[in-house]
This record gives C-alpha cells, sequence and structure tokens, in this order.
C-alpha cells in the first residue's frame, strides 16, 4: 500500500514536471534579430496589410464588437470578440506605457508576433494570430514596431478575457502551440514565381487570411488539408467563404475580379463584401496595386477544395 | 342581376390580385428582389466608371435614380417574424437597432441622389461619387448582414 502511494506521488511529480516543461514558452533570443534600421514606411504598409486596426483600434460605440473603430491609429483595445471558447477582450498595443505596449524592447514584440509569448512568459491565446505573423520577416516586424511606435498612447483598461473553464489555464497553451505553432518563417516553394511567392507571404503571414477563411478542428487548430476552404464565422453568426478557387470557392472569379473586389469591396456579382471582410478590404485597398495582384495569383494557385457540406441553419 | 354577377366578377377579381399579391409580399422575397436591383445599377454603374463599357450620362442617371428609390421602401420590409427563412442574410442586429439600421439606408438614398447629380456632371464626378454610395453598401452589410454558406 505505501508502495503504491510512493509510485502515485512519483508518477504525479513526473506528470507535473512533464506538463511544465512541454508548456514552457519557447522564445527567441535578441542575437537572432538581424541588424536592421527600422523602415517607418514599411511599418506603416505591414500595419495595413497585417490589420492591425482592425481588431486593436477601440470599437466606433459603446458596444463591444460593434464592428466599426472610430481612428485606426489609436489601439486602445477593448473589442471583444465572441467565439465559441468564450470571449476574448482585445489588449491595448499603442505606446501607453501602462495599458500598452510601449517601452517594449524589439525582441519582446518580436516574440509576441512570432511566438506568442508576453514579455512576461505567458502564452498569448490564438484569438491573436501568431501562428500567420510567425512567417513574417523579421525585417517587416522590426518595422511595423517602428511604425506602431509613432502612433498615439492612448490609456485605456480592458477587461480580461471571459472564458470556459479548460480554457482559462494559459499554461495548457503551450500545448496547444507544440500541435499548431511551427515556428517556421515563410519561405517560398521550391519554383514558386516570384509573384505567386509575394502573394503567398502577404496571405500567409501579415494578411493572416486563413485564421477566418480555413476551417478549424475542435481545439481551434487550421486543418491543413482544408485550408481556406470556407468556415463557420470564428465570430458568431454565419460563414466565411471559400477562397480557394474551386466552384463552391471563387473558382468562378478572374484574378481581375478578384483584384477589383480587394481594390473596391465589389465582388463579380456586384454585391458588396460586409461583415469584417470591410475592414479587411479597406486594408488591402491601401496595398499597392502590385501586391494585389500578387494576392489575387496566389489565391488562383491554391488547390481547388470543396466546402465542407452545409449545415442545417438548426444547428446554429 | 346583371349587375350582381358583374360585381360578383369584379369581386372575385379583386380576391384574386389579393391573394396574388399575398405570395408576392413575402417581405423576405420582396427584399431580395430589389436588392438584386440595387445590384444590376451597381453593375452598370460600376463599369461605366471604371471605363469597361463607355459612360453614358443618362443611363448612370437612370441607375442612380433606382437606387435612390429603394432605401425607403427597403427599410419597411423588416416586420418582426422576418428575422429567418427564405435564405435571409439579414442579421438580428437590424431588429436589435432598427433606428440604425434605416440611418444606414438613409446614407444610401442620399449617396444615390448625389450620384444622379454627379453623373450629369461627367464620367469623373460620376465615378466619385459611386465611390462613395458603395461605401455605404459595405457600411451596412458590415453590421447588418451575415453571410451564409452558398
Amino acid at each position: 500500500m505505501r508502495r503504491l502511494f510512493w509510485a502515485a506521488v512519483i508518477l504525479a511529480i513526473i506528470g507535473g514536471v512533464a506538463f511544465y516543461v512541454l508548456t514552457m514558452p519557447r522564445m527567441i533570443d535578441a542575437g537572432e534579430l538581424p541588424r536592421h534600421t527600422a523602415d517607418v514606411a514599411n511599418g506603416e504598409y505591414m500595419f495595413f496589410a497585417g490589420g492591425c486596426a482592425s481588431c486593436h483600434a477601440a470599437p466606433a460605440s459603446s458596444k463591444c464588437d460593434d464592428p466599426k473603430s472610430t481612428d485606426k491609429r489609436k489601439l486602445a483595445g477593448g473589442r471583444c470578440l465572441i467565439t465559441p471558447f468564450g470571449r476574448f477582450y482585445v489588449p491595448n498595443i499603442s505606446p501607453d506605457r501602462e495599458s500598452g505596449i510601449g517601452g517594449w524592447s524589439d525582441i519582446q514584440f518580436v516574440n509576441a508576433m512570432v511566438r506568442g509569448v508576453s514579455p512576461s512568459g505567458s502564452h498569448y491565446y490564438p484569438a491573436f494570430p501568431y501562428t500567420s505573423y510567425q512567417r513574417m520577416r523579421y525585417e517587416d516586424l522590426l518595422d511595423l514596431k517602428a511604425f506602431m511606435d509613432t502612433l498615439p498612447a492612448v490609456k485605456s483598461q480592458v477587461p480580461g478575457h471571459d472564458l470556459a473553464l479548460p480554457f482559462r489555464l494559459r499554461r495548457g497553451l503551450g500545448l496547444w502551440k507544440l500541435l499548431y505553432l511551427d515556428g517556421k518563417q515563410f519561405s517560398p516553394s521550391r519554383g514558386q514565381d516570384e509573384k505567386v511567392a509575394r502573394g503567398a507571404y502577404l496571405v500567409e503571414g501579415p494578411g493572416h487570411c486563413g485564421e477566418c477563411h480555413s476551417p478549424r478542428d475542435p481545439l481551434g487548430g487550421a486543418l491543413s488539408d482544408a485550408r481556406y476552404s470556407g468556415a463557420p464565422n470564428p465570430e458568431g453568426k454565419g460563414y466565411v467563404p471559400n477562397i480557394t478557387p474551386h466552384k463552391t470557392g471563387i473558382g468562378a472569379w478572374s484574378g481581375e475580379e478578384i483584384i477589383d473586389a480587394l481594390e473596391t469591396g465589389l465582388t463579380p456579382s456586384f454585391d458588396s463584401f460586409g461583415g469584417t471582410m470591410v475592414a479587411v478590404q479597406e486594408n488591402m485597398a491601401k496595398l499597392t496595386a502590385a501586391d494585389r495582384a500578387a494576392i489575387a495569383a496566389y489565391l488562383k494557385s491554391l488547390p481547388a477544395v470543396a466546402s465542407a457540406p452545409r449545415k442545417k441553419e438548426a444547428a446554429k | 342581376m346583371k349587375r350582381f354577377a358583374k360585381f360578383a366578377i369584379a369581386l372575385g377579381a379583386v380576391a384574386v390580385a389579393a391573394t396574388g399579391a399575398v405570395a408576392a409580399d413575402d417581405p423576405i422575397k420582396v427584399r431580395q428582389e430589389l436588392m438584386k436591383t440595387v445590384g444590376k445599377s451597381t453593375k452598370l454603374s460600376s463599369q461605366m466608371a471604371k471605363g469597361k463599357v463607355p459612360y453614358d450620362g443618362a443611363q448612370a442617371e437612370q441607375a442612380m435614380q433606382t437606387i435612390a428609390g429603394v432605401p425607403d421602401k427597403y427599410v419597411t420590409l423588416f416586420p418582426a417574424g422576418t428575422e429567418k427563412g427564405g435564405e435571409t442574410e439579414a442579421s438580428p442586429k437590424i431588429w436589435e437597432d432598427m433606428a440604425g439600421f434605416k440611418a444606414s439606408a438613409e446614407k444610401l438614398k442620399v449617396a444615390a441622389t448625389a450620384g444622379a447629380q454627379a453623373a450629369k456632371q461627367g464620367k469623373d464626378a460620376f465615378a466619385a461619387a459611386f465611390g462613395e454610395l458603395v461605401k455605404t453598401c459595405k457600411g451596412c452589410h458590415e453590421g447588418y448582414r451575415i453571410k451564409k454558406q452558398k
């Protein structure tokens, strides 16, 4: 009996240590960053390519899920994302020292973006799309930080996330990251056309298109073989369309029509974009025509994947 | 008697017409058809604004007037009980915030009315006004429409 007790104690210790080790935040060292003189203009470009303000700018009204914001340069946070895991409140990322990210070092910023780890070493929830931002070039990230440092510092108080019980344990996100955060920076695939590669970088990295357009497994990881084939809206009701060249996606759209839609917000059937895609499209309209064309070329190059079978309305 | 027969026939005709009207008056259908009308005018306007078809001031003005005629009627087509069914993509927010929804629709009317005026001043003025109109489309679809899987 005594032996059984000690066996249980030892197993618990091993389990605890294993959990501790497996869930440790994994970061990159400052030494891995390139020597780089920040280009603020490119940082501003990345700010729009990355859609930072779409989530982090304060909502226009007292409704925390108001899709509109009044000033995209004031990143006071406070917006709520209502998801199946609970309600996330978007943090302040203005340069305010108390409530924002003022005073962060370059390496702290980069680790937040590519490893989803805060300066104090805790995991961020992947509602913050670091699974996409990890693909970004360090130079682009350093430029982005330099631009964000020029934005107004705003004080705000953002409520803590309100999540269902198993998801409240932040440390457990370390396990999630072992499954879904591969730590790879973007590199073009062999023989990939230069324009397609640029589009791939924008879509996979800063644009984080797959965060909404890709279906996820029950743990919230993107299903790799169904990427971009559409998914239930991660924030509540409705459906985010399939953007692969399949007939259930945008296979009928020409490259020119994709470019037009990103520039104007009108689809080939002369409907307009809606929901959160409006903010995304307004950002895409700020990119160069060449980059919109690159995005279109990449989307056209994706494998055509059929949308998942349609669910009955009653299931929602 | 002959008079009565005539009266009865007329009454019957009215009843038939009324039944037909009830079917065509399904608000979900009517509002979807109205949006298609807007889509058609948007298509023509967009193609002219972009120079994909030759600019025709009269046609551009007509397209804008067609769109301007929609919002007042459109906002009356969301009575209680039409929140679901018929593949509607209307968001529950319409009913939670009817005043905001109506204000949003009014912006389309204002933009289309301005567009009809701009159409008389030539292609560039029209294209600029059309750009403003598209913002009102997005502004409303941003909060009051929920895209469903096709």
